[in-house]
């Protein structure tokens, strides 16, 4: 796609128009999109006379997911709350406080009914009639009855917004439940951005896509994008030939530990979580809870994180080819059975000790992969 | 985490300390810029009034202040042409509720210029800052490398997969960036709006017995601390008594929690360890219960927390780098009013966020201090970064504190046969918000509250500025009621 000059002169001031396509054109990159993809969004993002209206709420939450977003450069919180969308309302961010807050709130909700997206991050308390969390003197839960029906969609973001997190842990004294249970049955999208909190990038590529393309992206049966949730962590991490090869960190600090071995005795849940911590890694500094040398406690998936013990082993969700050591010599075109690369799957792990539990898991709980 | 390590009696290695250290500073610091630049700041600060200042001006003015390399004309026109297009949009996003013209804001037009333009650019740095907590702790906001006897990582400068020398420049480089912007733009900036606001000293002074936690351990079993903390009981900083080891009964013995107006099951006032959290919700009774806060008391008083008891605690410990970065401020200031301005002026509104850039410039230091002691111990030979933990059989019990970037917090447990049995957390926003205590003392928001003035009734922006000075780490409702026990208004703070 060409660009033209013209096509840049509602660039946000203070940006330089080299900054701004290269930000644009990251952010095609990292939503799977060809680079070329970048001017399109540079377009989306600077020729509509209105930024989508974004209402946040919060709920039973730590505000870690609004924390999430002061970390990330591309686009920074900056450039997205002055130049790509309009937050009309973020309790922590807010200027106002109290009725004047409440109050631009309504107004915004009012001018654009149908047309702004509903943020919403903390689970939702509904026992006791939800007293549990108020705002403004009113359950949340009542909030986000009458809010979201007016909203064009509706991003859970967080494990607490989407399956419960930290407050549903048991014995759940306040009933805390998900967005989207609480909105079944009425026909409105829901997205859930699961983690605690998620990768920022995660939310603000859901976002783009949809003020750039004007439609949701692809979803997985749990509500995730597929752009981020579609794989396995065990399938792109670092560490992944050392469970292969059967090369294991015992303790925190031990040999293995020290050699940057697989972290799947310590308990790792990358094997059972969809996430792409492994290849987005964190913070724009390369770093992610197994290259810090701790497992991943699964937060991001609902009945593992907060729910399984931290050095409990993962049900190893499915072993792919590379466990079983492939023959490197295959011709082209040709290539292993299913049955064979089960079979050398079930020899490996055997063989490699990588745990009865990843033997017993072969050929059980295959997900579709796209 | 210290509170399971205190019940086991575990000594930490000295690595896993400084990682800490490193990380619990980083944090600070980061906290410190986003709550003065993005949560407090606009209390002060009215950026309508920004558009009209002349920029040429306000860079003549910055520079006066300040060596800052990016006080230029170019660096504030720019920024206040993103403002006027932000304006001009007629989508105010966050700032739609503020109280922009405000009879209470007095800064000239080109102080707010200048201060907005360090708002925005104090988001780059933040985020600086906050990369070496990413580095060293896995990602943030919510660390994970964190382990009961230790941290996960594992030190081998000639391996590719742990903490290295590329990582360990990578934090250095980080803090010194940090730096510039903490000494030459926060503190200048805060002491700048303290002396045009200097009628705030005289107001929210509250409750004035002061409680801070010593941090930054500096040996394995935690007896040794880089920054002092402990108790100033009425303001008087001579009768200051230090709290000396993670294991002192100083503290562990003076703290507790009262719920009689809190909605709990119950009417008790107990220790941590003894403490319950059964929710009985009354809604509003002006008597009786009336918050989801508990109510801390230490030696049985109500205790304010956060960076002004802790510079007061570290400032009368005669901690070095404390007292000089407190007079560099308070001179400034002094400077600007044309009078001689005191410590005493730190208890009030103003000089909380004063004390909380006091600490940030402080924990700076301390981080390059910390950094060099990891790399000196490194250097040393010693790679350990984790003890195992081994949880005897029958009860334990301990208790873990922390400076936190708003005050003390401390987690108490209760360990049987391996497993919790209590656990409570006593954290730095329940000793500042908590309601009355069991003696019906007002709580440090309550107290500070007393005396605030207030303009406009309908827009209470002076009561935030009091609440907001404390660093809130909840959404709360201050409720006015007039004589006749009207609601007038609710303000939410966070």
């Amino acid at each position: 796609m060409k660009c033209r000059e013209s096509d840049f002169e509602n660039i946000p001031s203070g940006v330089s128009r080299r900054d701004f396509l290269k930000v644009c054109t990251a952010t095609a990159v990292y939503m799977g999109l060809p680079a070329s993809f970048g001017p399109k969004i540079a377009e989306a993002a600077t020729a509509a006379k209105k930024r989508p209206p974004v209402i946040w709420l919060s709920g039973q939450e730590c505000t870690g997911c609004t924390e999430t977003l002061l970390r990330t450069s591309h686009p920074t919180l900056e450039h997205l709350i002055l130049d790509l969308i309009a937050l009309d309302y973020a309790e922590t961010l807010n200027t106002g406080a109290g009725h004047q807050a409440e109050e631009y709130r309504a107004k915004s909700i009012e001018e654009n009914k149908g047309k702004f997206i509903l943020v919403c991050e903390g689970s939702i308390p509904v026992k006791d009639g939800g007293i549990y969390c108020k705002i403004a003197g009113k359950p949340v839960l009542e909030i986000l009855q009458e809010t979201a029906p007016k909203a064009a969609a509706v991003i859970a973001i967080g494990s607490c917004a989407t399956w419960g997190g930290v407050p549903s842990a048991g014995p759940n004294p306040t009933g805390a439940t998900p967005v989207y249970k609480i909105l079944e049955g009425t026909g409105i999208p829901v997205i859930n951005i699961p983690g605690c909190p998620p990768n920022g990038y995660n939310f603000l590529s859901t976002v783009l896509y949809y003020v750039t393309f004007g439609k949701l992206p692809e979803l997985d049966d749990k509500l995730r994008p597929k752009f981020a949730y579609g794989r396995l962590i065990h399938e792109n991490c670092e560490r992944r030939p050392h469970f292969d090869a059967g090369r294991f960190a015992e303790q925190f600090g031990d040999e293995g530990h020290r050699n940057g071995f697989c972290l799947y005795k310590l308990g790792c849940k990358g094997p059972e979580t969809y996430n792409n911590c492994s290849t987005l890694r964190f913070n724009d500094m390369g770093t992610w809870p197994v290259n810090t040398g701790h497992p991943c406690f699964g937060c991001s998936e609902e009945g593992v994180g907060f729910t399984v013990p931290l050095h409990t082993p993962a049900n190893v969700k499915n072993i792919t080819p590379a466990a079983g050591l492939t023959p490197i010599n295959v011709d082209h075109g040709g290539g292993m059975s299913t049955g064979a690369v089960a079979l050398a799957a079930v020899v490996a792990g055997a063989a490699l000790g990588a745990g009865a539990v990843a033997v017993k898991k072969v050929g059980q709980e295959e997900k579709k992969q796209d | 985490m210290r509170s399971v390590e205190n019940a086991l009696g575990m000594e930490i290695p000295l690595n896993a300390q400084y990682i800490r250290n490193i990380i619990m500073g980083a944090h600070a610091v980061h906290d410190h810029i986003v709550h003065f630049y993005h949560l407090c700041a606009l209390d002060w600060v009215d950026i309508v009034s920004a558009l009209s200042a002349d920029a040429k001006a306000t860079a003549k003015l910055g520079q006066s202040l300040s060596p800052w390399k990016r006080n230029s004309f170019e660096e504030i026109r720019g920024a206040q042409k993103r403002l006027q297009t932000l304006v001009d949009s007629g989508q105010l996003g966050i700032y739609g509720s503020g109280y922009w013209g405000h009879p209470a804001m007095k800064l000239a037009p080109e102080v707010n210029l200048l201060a907005a333009t360090h708002y925005l650019q104090a988001l780059e740095y933040q985020r600086k800052i906050n990369n070496v907590v990413a580095i060293l702790g896995s990602k943030t906001p919510h660390i994970q490398n964190m382990a009961v006897g230790g941290v996960s990582n594992a030190i081998n400068l000639d391996s590719p997969d742990t903490l290295n020398m590329e990582k360990l420049y990578l934090i250095k480089t980080l803090i010194a960036e940090a730096d510039d912007f903490v000494k030459q733009v926060a503190m200048v900036d805060v002491a700048a709006i303290g002396a045009f606001y200097a009628e705030w000293t005289g107001y929210g002074k509250g409750v004035t017995n002061y409680l801070s936690a010593p941090d930054m351990p500096m040996d394995t079993k935690g007896t040794s601390f880089e920054l002092p903390g402990g108790y100033i009981p009425g303001g008087d900083i001579s009768k200051f008594t230090a709290i000396k080891s993670f294991n002192d009964p100083f503290f562990e013995d003076n703290v507790k929690e009262s719920i009689k107006h809190s909605w709990y099951d119950g009417e008790w006032n107990r220790t941590p360890y003894e403490g319950e959290t059964v929710p009985k919700y009354t809604d509003w009774q002006d008597d009786g219960k009336y918050s989801w806060v508990k109510a801390p008391t230490f030696q049985d008083e109500p205790a304010q927390v956060g960076p002004l008891a802790n510079v007061l605690c570290m400032f009368a410990a005669g901690h070095k780098p404390t007292q000089k970065y407190a007079t560099q401020v308070l001179d400034t200031v002094s400077s600007l009013v044309g009078s001689k301005v005191g410590v005493g002026a730190l208890h009030s509104t103003i000089g909380r966020i004063a004390a909380r850039v006091i600490r940030c410039a402080v924990l700076n230091d301390t981080l390059e201090n910390q950094w060099t002691a990891l790399v000196n111990n490194i250097a040393s030979g010693d790679t350990t970064t984790f003890n195992p933990p081994s949880f005897p059989k029958g009860e334990v019990q301990g208790f873990g504190y922390h400076e936190a970037p708003r005050g003390i917090l401390s987690h108490w447990i209760v360990i049987d046969n391996g497993k919790i049995k209590n656990y409570q957390a006593v954290v730095p926003s329940t000793w500042n918000a908590g309601p009355r205590n069991s003696k019906d003392d007002l709580g440090p928001y309550e107290a500070a509250l007393l005396g605030n003035p207030v303009a406009e009734p309908e827009r209470p922006l002076e009561i935030l500025r009091t609440i907001h000075s404390f660093d809130p780490c909840l959404a709360c409702a201050v409720h006015m009621v007039d004589k006749n026990n009207n609601e007038i208004v609710k303000v939410k703070v966070l």
